[in-house]
């Protein structure tokens, strides 16, 4: 049994091995973390406009059914049938009046009620249930959905905080800003990672790894660490924001900061160089925001690629990587175009993430044997968690532990937060 | 050029066979001056939706690509083989489908089935060579195992 002794220290600079590899830590984080108080991504509200439109989704490893019911109102419940256990909705996505079990048929509303079941009452009054089995107490299991800007979330919990406040005003303000107007599909990726899911959670909010892993970014000028940027964190340091702004170093900077670091800093460029020009679409020049939003989503901007991507742990030596690509309603096709063409920058081919699935399966993999010894985590410094103005940090990690600590219930005394 | 089945045949052959040998610049030649080449999920092909993992439509930006895995990307160490089934040829032989697996294997010999889907190539005549024009790989295998980095 895992307890707040786990932790060599106390700001959360070292995280063991364990953490990434026990089995009956992983069945407590889904208890705790994902059917626990959290706020988890469930889709988009543009993903199911019309009355009976559907998607079928995770919150942790559990099946999720997601819809808009005949008022128009968005629902969503667990996927599995009150009767067996069954998953309920095979498809992916879909228009449906109702969902219907195919085992024995038990049928569905939209709000996840009990409508019919097949023999209910027997044949010539033999079988069937007992005429005091309560229908309205056998529906699909309702989750709490919550929508910001178009975003939808949902939790499970009875005693979550309200939505707001879980995700804290730099959050909330960043999805408004992403999500200020309406947006548009424009598909969906996956990656199978063999890796725990939290180092993948992790790889988000570290800033550190990010020119030097993805060296495209530097090679091909995207975006390298001498821009000015920095990591925002929510009060609790559950969530984190890692930001950049386009245009704000110089090459020659950028060439005396690489030099000696190992990345090649001679700064090539491409023979189609739109795949890396950004287009600024607001009133900032943001062109790199990686907002992180704790346990398992996460809303990207990379130059004028944006996407949202969903953490779906397959056991604990797994992850999908869930990503659905976005544009807005209202981009030209010239715009669209431009952001087909900068997806080729995301995703398990992204010429600036490729690399991520390649760094969590060597860290999972090398990790393994020795659990009891602990990941380095001291970039921007230890002890308190706060907000960095600069780059080369992994501090946001530290901010996820203490979250995760807490709600595992192995939050030593005296630990930062 | 008259183009005929064993034409088309050998086309797909080197088109794998290069991929394998990991000998880019002779892949890039398989392709016209002006070409696109797409990796779409099934997923998004299913649902009329653009987004493909991988989107070049030029040649400059296939060529980039080929500079980037170069130069700048890292990822598994493996070697890759193409399986490529009997293509089904439509249009004078302009327009070929095929089915292909791709096998990878890792530095200590350990296999696992990639990915597998369908070529979709619409081809042209360049002088005396059948050159692609157009492909789009439909990918049946759209949940990517670890990252997809060399060629399909």
């Amino acid at each position: 049994m895992v307890t707040a002794a786990i932790w060599p220290t106390l700001d959360y600079s070292r995280v063991p091995y364990r953490l990434y590899h026990d089995a009956e830590i992983y069945a407590r984080e889904q208890e705790r973390i994902f059917r626990g108080p959290v706020w988890s991504y469930l889709g988009l509200d543009s993903e199911i406009p019309e009355p009976g439109d559907f998607r079928a989704t995770w919150v942790g490893d559990t099946p999720v059914v997601l819809n808009r019911d005949k008022a128009g109102a968005v629902k969503a419940f667990v996927n599995r049938c009150a009767h067996r256990g069954a998953l309920v909705r095979r498809e992916i996505s879909g228009n449906a009046e109702q969902h219907i079990c195919i085992y024995h048929q038990w049928c569905y509303g939209l709000d996840g009620s009990l409508m019919a079941i097949p023999f209910r009452r027997g044949i010539r009054g033999k079988g069937g249930l007992d005429p005091s089995f309560e229908m309205r107490r056998h529906g699909l299991r309702p989750l709490t959905v919550g929508n910001i800007n178009g975003a939808l979330f949902g939790t499970l919990a009875e005693d979550a905080e309200p939505l707001e406040d879980y995700l804290g005003p730099p959050i909330l303000q960043q999805l408004s800003r992403l999500l200020d107007r309406p947006v548009r599909v424009l598909g969906y990726n996956r990656q199978r990672i063999r890796g725990n899911w939290k180092l993948y959670a992790e790889n988000t909010r570290d800033n550190y790894h990010a020119s030097l892993l993805h060296e495209f970014l530097v090679t091909f000028g995207l975006d390298r660490s001498t821009q000015t940027g920095g990591v925002k964190m929510d009060a609790r340091h559950r969530h984190n924001i890692t930001w950049a702004e386009a245009d704000s170093d110089t090459d020659e900077f950028a060439h005396e900061a690489y030099s000696g670091v190992g990345v090649r800093n001679d700064f090539l460029s491409l023979q189609e160089p739109s795949l890396v020009a950004f287009r600024r679409e607001r009133g900032d020049n943001l062109n790199l925001v990686v907002t992180s939003v704790f346990p398992s989503a996460v809303f990207v901007q990379i130059s004028n690629s944006l996407a949202v991507r969903q953490i779906r742990p397959r056991g604990v030596g797994e992850v999908e990587i869930f990503q659905t690509m976005l544009g807005y309603a209202d981009d030209p096709p010239e715009m669209t175009l431009h952001r087909l063409r900068q997806a080729n920058l995301v995703g398990p081919a992204g010429l600036v993430s490729m690399e991520d699935g390649e760094a969590i399966e060597i860290a999972h993999r090398a990790s393994q044997p020795d659990i009891d010894r602990a990941t380095v985590i001291e970039l921007g410094g230890s002890g308190v968690i706060s907000d960095r103005d600069y780059r080369v940090t992994d501090v946001p990690l530290r901010g996820f532990w203490s979250y995760y600590a807490e709600l595992l219930g192995i939050e030593p005394g005296g630990a930062v937060r | 050029m008259k183009i005929d089945r064993a034409a088309v045949h050998d086309l797909l052959a080197e088109y794998g066979a290069l991929i394998d040998l990991a000998k880019f610049d002779e892949w890039l030649d398989l392709f016209a001056e002006e070409c696109r080449y797409q990796v779409l999920p099934r997923e998004n092909f299913d649902r009329g939706l653009p987004a493909a993992l991988v989107y070049c439509d030029s040649r400059a930006m296939l060529e980039d690509r080929i500079r980037a895995l170069r130069e700048a990307n890292k990822y598994n160490i493996h070697i890759d083989r193409h399986v490529i089934g009997l293509p089904r040829i439509f249009d004078n032989g302009l327009e070929v489908e095929a089915p292909f697996a791709v096998y990878q294997t890792d530095q200590e010999g350990a296999t696992r089935l990639f990915a597998t889907g369908l070529y979709r190539n619409r081809l042209e005549i360049s002088g005396l060579r059948l050159k692609i024009r157009d492909k789009l790989i439909l990918l049946d295998t759209f949940a990517v195992p670890s990252l997809l980095a060399t060629p399909l």
